[in-house]
């Protein structure tokens, strides 16, 4: 039961598989261990970084979709305006076109109905020459009563 | 009845003989290459079996064996952080050779009692025990190891002068009548280490082999249906004593490397 000389070897033994763990096995994978720590730390942290950033990615991309909606609007607004603008700038050309001819047409008119009434003048003084020289049954002298005419058919 | 307590008792004592070489006449010398054969064998397996993890380790996806390797480590070297405030480089590779190889020699409790034997008596071998940790010389090599560490890291800490004040004024103080009583108590708190180390270790292996033999007894205990009664009881109690071995081999080789740390680092502290 007591201990015998056996003892001693696996002592000796058991020193030698310490050396050994100390020597061969302990510092590798301690390495290793530690290696992979720093490792799944980084990979950590910069999924982190990577997250922020897509967010800030997110950030900047609704905003420049918000600027851009706006912009749109804006060049549609002013498109409309100008639009507007045109057509009330070829209404009022139109009104002023029309004007104008109408203007034309009018002194056209006038002058057409001018013309006719110094034309219907004439006749009518003519007319009166011919009745008044049937009614006296004689030559009326157009050159002696001329003046006379002359009034009667600006009288007309 | 008497005879076949006699034969139980015959097997038992059978079981419990080493295996030593032949031209020694019992005494010191008379080692136990049985213990030697199975502590070396197991040794060589754990140093192998670590050291091809280790060579391949990568920082990288570990493999399931490298994985397993890295749980063990670090559970052990996690048990030394907790005790062990310096550098570990000496003691986590302490603790872990003491874990693994105490458990693979406790483990050996695990097979069947006869199974050796009964394959070394094929080579002509008559008497073998598997469980080098249930052989006090066993315990008392690895606890005698760590008693003679245990003293290195008191002088490495505290000086020659330190630990010899340490080991005569203290725990009772400084007067010279006190010199005696404060060493002779140091020297039993010293020499009482290794042994508690060394006997609980011995202990709880020694007495679950026994509980095995003992179980193993009721496999030849009686003739016709009790005998066979009793074969299917000794399987049914051999199993539940083995899973419940599981338990203590691992809690025993759990405590030894404990001890192991606290003893260590209770030296390597100032008082």
């Amino acid at each position: 039961m007591l201990p015998n000389g056996t003892l001693i070897g696996e002592m000796i033994a058991f020193a030698i598989l310490i050396w050994f763990c100390v020597q061969f096995i302990w510092p590798h994978i301690t390495k290793a261990i530690e290696e992979r720590q720093i490792k799944i730390a980084e990979g950590l942290s910069a999924a982190e970084r990577a997250h922020a950033e897509l967010k800030s990615a997110d950030t900047k991309v609704a905003d420049e979709i918000r600027k851009a909606r706006q912009q749109a609007s804006e060049i549609i607004d002013k498109a409309q305006q100008q639009a507007n603008g045109i057509l009330d700038k070829a209404r009022a050309d139109a009104i002023v076109e029309i004007n104008r001819l109408k203007a034309n047409a009018q002194d056209d008119i006038a002058a057409m109905a001018q013309q006719a009434r110094e034309q219907l003048r004439e006749r009518v003084g003519a007319l009166a020459v011919q009745g008044a020289s049937k009614i006296v049954q004689r030559e009326v002298d157009a050159s002696t009563h001329k003046a006379l005419l002359d009034q009667l058919a600006a009288e007309v | 009845m008497a005879s076949e307590s006699g034969g139980l008792t015959e097997y038992i004592q059978h079981h419990l003989q080493h295996l030593v070489p032949h031209a020694s006449k019992g005494g010191f010398w008379a080692v136990h290459l049985d213990s030697i054969a199975v502590s070396l064998a197991l040794g060589v397996l754990f140093c192998l079996w670590f050291w091809l993890k280790a060579r391949k380790a990568t920082a990288g996806v570990p493999g399931k064996g490298q994985a397993f390797v890295e749980i063990i480590l670090e559970f052990v070297d996690g048990q030394v952080k907790d005790v062990f405030h310096g550098d570990r480089r000496f003691l986590g590779p302490l603790a872990l050779t003491v874990f693994v190889w105490v458990f693979l020699m406790n483990a050996m409790d695990l097979l069947p009692v006869d199974l050796l034997p009964w394959i070394t008596e094929k080579f002509g071998i008559g008497h073998f025990r598997a469980v080098p940790t249930a052989d006090t010389s066993m315990t008392f090599a690895m606890s005698i190891t760590v008693f003679l560490l245990i003293i290195v890291y008191s002088f490495k800490a505290k000086g020659f002068n330190g630990y010899m004040h340490e080991l005569f004024t203290a725990p009772f103080g400084k007067h010279p009548l006190l010199w005696l009583p404060n060493f002779l108590l140091n020297l039993v708190e010293l020499v009482s280490k290794p042994v508690s180390l060394a006997m609980r270790l011995f202990g709880n292996m020694y007495a679950g082999e026994l509980v095995f033999m003992l179980i193993a007894g009721l496999f030849s205990a009686g003739a016709g249906f009790a005998g066979w009664a009793l074969y299917g009881a000794g399987i049914i109690g051999y199993t539940v004593w083995g899973i419940f071995h599981i338990l203590i081999i691992s809690i025993q080789a759990f405590i030894f490397m404990v001890l192991t740390i606290v003893y260590i680092s209770m030296a390597h502290d100032h008082h």
